[in-house]
């Protein structure tokens, strides 16, 4: 799930210009960058921060689903919502794992998160409030998330490419499950569909806002353009979304919270109303509804996972120490 | 933060008998049972595979990067090495 327009990486670099020259012939080749490969501090950094912003919007994304893994209406549903979050959970790692490639610690981008000098998706910071949520984040969430990740996959950096390759094929699941909750509310009782309707309308503009700050206001986009990093604009990706999306919900008969949603026969898209940035930046920034209580969990978990950590380091070299007791005894 | 990291382990699979174990990814954990358990749980969650390697990433020798060229061109130079570089008349058949 979940990728974000990255926020506030910093994509200047030091290096002479032969040196620059050379790596952009590479990338204009479309060869890939692997990790002993050369390659600008520009470049480096901006994918460090890209990547952890993206592991750290999975793991972080376990906790507005996994609030109703307990309360899933039915074995059907609560199953497949499981098996959603533990998804979610292993593009963490897979993500962590690419970002780890560059030279970053496990523990120094856990640090980062904790502290709040690394960010993640703003979409997680909205409260689940009823079930119907867990649909909307399927279908819309899920949906955006795919937008932006299946370009990832001819990312200019192989193990990055190479982890959303895995993603996306397991994140199709995850926005037809969505989809599927919210076409079963939409054609129930009256108050399912208005269930649905409510989730729509709380998480139509926050999963908007996720494909990051529209291209005027974005400085690092180039950048990251020229470097094959990303492959089209937020604001491309944020078109693509709502032309895909918008037929699905008018499908099962629901309605955009948009009144300036109409189809533009002309551009062959649609056009919609203005985001408010605003909110995008203070809940980025920490002024969500549930930012504070997203860390507390991460948090908690790190703390009170210590001693599990330190057990198991315990028990590893307590193990090692007996087999080299038992080759010394042995020979 | 702890100062006992927790090692990193590459992992190997076999998608199924009768191919070879390939790189899929890595996995921290403290030990190789833990790094195995970790492993089946991130890597095959729909079926990808029989059989598991895991392999301290600490023990893994790779060649440089800087050193691609004297690695690897000599062989795309030599094309004698391959079956097409040699003539051979059509009338005489598959080969």
């Amino acid at each position: 799930m979940y990728s974000q327009g990255l926020i506030g990486a910093k994509t200047e670099t030091t290096e002479d210009e032969a040196f620059l020259a050379a790596f952009q012939a590479r990338i204009d080749a479309e060869e890939k960058i692997e990790p002993n490969d050369p390659m600008p501090e520009g470049y480096r950094r901006t994918l460090i921060r890209q990547i952890g912003q993206h592991a750290h919007s999975e793991i972080v994304g376990m906790l507005p689903e996994g609030n109703w893994i307990t309360r899933a209406p039915s074995l059907r549903r609560k199953a497949a919502l499981l098996a959603k979050v533990q998804d979610e959970g292993g593009h963490g790692l897979y993500l962590y794992s690419a970002a780890e490639t560059l030279g970053v610690s496990r523990e120094e981008m856990t640090e980062e998160l904790l502290s709040g000098k690394a960010k993640y998706s703003s979409i997680f910071n909205y409260p689940t409030l009823t079930w119907a949520d867990i649909g909307a984040i399927g279908w819309l969430v899920d949906g955006a998330a795919i937008m932006n990740q299946i370009p990832l996959c001819r990312c200019s950096y192989g193990p990055y490419a190479r982890a959303m390759i895995r993603v996306c094929k397991e994140e199709s699941f995850h926005q037809r499950q969505g989809y599927e909750i919210m076409m079963h509310l939409a054609r129930g009782t009256a108050e399912q569909k208005e269930l649905a309707q409510d989730a729509l309308n709380r998480w139509w503009w926050p999963s908007l806002m996720m494909f990051g700050p529209s291209d005027t206001d974005s400085q690092h986009g180039d950048q990251s353009m020229k470097w094959k990093i990303k492959r089209f604009t937020n604001d491309e990706l944020r078109q693509k979304f709502v032309d895909a999306t918008v037929p699905q919900g008018e499908f099962i008969g629901l309605s955009f919270p948009d009144p300036d949603l109409k189809w533009n026969e002309d551009k062959g898209g649609y056009d919609f109303g203005a985001i408010d940035w605003d909110e995008f930046w203070r809940v980025v920034k920490g002024g969500g509804p549930m930012n504070r209580e997203r860390i507390a969990a991460r948090q908690k978990a790190w703390d009170e996972g210590a001693w599990v950590r330190e057990a198991a380091l315990a028990h590893a070299r307590k193990r090692k120490a007996r087999r080299e007791a038992a080759r010394m005894a042995a020979e | 933060m702890s100062k006992n990291l927790i090692p990193l382990w590459e992992v190997f699979i076999r998608p199924r008998n009768g191919l070879a174990h390939k790189h899929c990814g890595s996995v921290h954990a403290a030990d190789e049972v833990m790094a195995l358990q970790a492993a089946r749980d991130v890597y095959t969650r729909r079926g990808e595979g029989t059989s598991i390697w895991v392999v301290p990433s600490s023990a893994i020798t790779a060649s440089d990067p800087e050193n691609k060229d004297e690695n690897f061109e000599p062989s795309l130079s030599k094309v004698y090495r391959h079956p097409t570089f040699y003539e051979i008349p059509d009338d005489v058949g598959h080969m």
